[in-house]
């Protein structure tokens, strides 16, 4: 028998407001599969239900229709223990240090804390932040400050990352710099990761899939396998493969 | 010739010297003024008379001043506990919130100085009764920038905590007060500033002892000089509880900020 998938979404629909005078469709038909250990990017303009949607996967909202499934018989899935958010805004405590900062979802938790400060010091190595501990997030940089977040979403070792637009505040360079780092925390890590984004280049140099959604009214228009060796570089960018891939999302998104 | 930064006490003069100066000229142009001829005493007392009042047993400043301070200290103290109270059970209730924030705004409309003699009806006067002016007039400062400080969170970031399923208790000691930590300074800042006002005000109003009574007293006797020494001492519990609150704040956050 093959496995099934990890995450399985099947027709998924969610509506504001039902029953109201003024319901609103935020996703009409939602439908996608992800293996555990897939970096699948999920593309699509303002307004199409991408933060609806992994705030469903993450059980922090219903849906009208359709089915939701993540986890196996085999391996089940506990909502509050296997997910790691990594959001626009690194969301950082200005009181805490960025060690502190790291800890917060193992506070949260109740886990044991001395492991977790060996395992919150081990993460901010994996993300290049090795002997900033005690430095507190008004001297970090934008885009260290997103390598604390993703640190401290990896500190209770979830099994799923979603991230909402993690770079979308980061100036073009250093938002490129931190796609290679998180292929590299990713391989390093070994987590599935829900990477969600406008960024139709950013979509295709990281995912090995490419959801595309369009808005009005919010639906998966496809997804498309990106097959483009990993570990992926930036002069990837100039291949011609690339470039279809790019193509191809562009007009799913009708913006040819 | 590049201009290199003072070091040691280059530096503490350039950061200081300033306002020192500052403060220096004013006392200066005081004492000049005052020293012109023309100048009658009970207009503009020199600096110098107005200290010379501290000598005169019969304006009993060690007791009058500890009056003071006490219903100035206390009204505020009761204002922080009572404003932090009250914006704690907005940000925990939503109906509290909806029905008592628009309330408080508009009891806020009242000028609470004219509550004063009101106050000393229902209460007679004393102590207790300029403290409650006192706590009047310095709360509604406290529950508003304490209610905003609570409300700031971001929505992200109770996502955040919400995925974690983090319980309400865990997300305001971690997350929300801390944060508002800084919103309930500001606002105690600006109550230690009113809280001075209020208590002499009551004391304007009704009252046996304390800086503000002792000013009406020597007034009718055209005595500026000890008027001018209370006005300054008034002035000087009014900093030192400033500066209490601007220690504690330092404390609290002193190490967030170095480096």
């Amino acid at each position: 028998m093959k496995d099934a998938a990890f995450i399985a979404l099947e027709n998924v629909r969610k509506v504001y407001g039902a029953g109201g005078s003024t319901p609103y469709t935020a996703l009409s038909d939602v439908t996608l599969a992800v293996d555990e250990g897939e970096l699948v990017s999920i593309v699509g303009p303002s307004g199409c239900g991408k933060s609806t949607l992994l705030m469903i996967l993450a059980g922090l909202t219903t849906h009208e229709g359709g089915t939701v499934r993540i986890g196996t018989e085999a391996a089940p899935f506990d909502p509050s223990r296997d997910i790691g958010m990594v959001f626009q805004q690194a969301l950082l405590l200005n009181w805490r240090t960025i060690l502190d900062n790291v800890l917060l979802p193992a506070e949260l938790l109740h886990l044991p804390m001395k492991p977790a400060r060996d395992r919150a010091r081990a993460l901010l190595d994996l993300v290049g932040l090795g002997g900033q501990e005690e430095k507190y997030p008004r001297q970090l940089s934008g885009g260290q400050r997103q390598r604390v977040a993703i640190a401290r979403a990896l500190i209770h070792d979830p099994r799923l990352i979603m991230m909402d637009e993690p770079f979308g505040a980061l100036d073009a360079l250093t938002r490129e710099k931190m796609n290679l780092e998180l292929l590299r925390i990713w391989e390093a890590s070994g987590k599935t990761i829900l990477f969600v984004t406008h960024g139709i280049s950013e979509a295709v140099l990281l995912g090995s899939r490419i959801a595309v959604m369009t808005a009005g009214p919010a639906r998966m228009a496809a997804a498309i396998d990106v097959d483009l060796p990993y570990p992926r570089t930036l002069d990837m960018k100039t291949h011609e493969r690339f470039g279809d891939y790019t193509r191809q999302v562009y007009d799913l998104l009708g913006m040819t | 010739m590049p201009q290199t930064p003072p070091p040691g006490l280059g530096r503490t003069l350039s950061r200081y010297g300033g306002p020192v100066l500052a403060h220096l000229a004013v006392l200066a142009l005081w004492q000049a003024v005052a020293s012109l001829p023309s100048m009658p005493a009970y207009i503009l007392p020199s600096p110098v008379e107005t200290l010379a009042t501290l000598g005169d047993p019969g304006n009993a400043w060690v007791s009058n001043t500890l009056v003071t301070a006490t219903e100035i200290v206390g009204g505020f103290a009761i204002a922080v506990v009572v404003g932090v109270g009250i914006a704690l059970l907005f940000s925990w209730s939503r109906t509290m919130l909806d029905w008592g924030m628009p309330l408080l705004v508009t009891l806020n409309m009242i000028p609470k100085v004219a509550l004063g003699p009101i106050i000393i009806v229902w209460m007679s006067y004393g102590i207790g009764t300029n403290t409650v002016i006192a706590f009047a007039i310095c709360f509604f400062p406290i529950v508003i920038t304490t209610a905003r400080g609570l409300a700031e969170i971001e929505p992200e970031m109770l996502y955040l905590a919400r995925s974690l399923r983090a319980t309400k208790w865990q997300i305001f000691r971690k997350i929300q007060f801390p944060g508002s930590l800084p919103y309930i300074f500001s606002g105690m800042k600006v109550a230690a500033v009113l809280a001075v006002a209020g208590a002499i005000v009551g004391e304007f109003i009704g009252s046996e002892r304390g800086l503000g009574y002792l000013m009406l007293q020597v007034q009718i006797n055209l005595d500026t000089a000890t008027m001018f020494m209370c006005v300054l001492l008034i002035s000087m519990i009014g900093m030192l509880l400033y500066g209490a609150v601007d220690l504690l704040e330092r404390l609290t956050f002193g190490k967030e900020d170095g480096g």
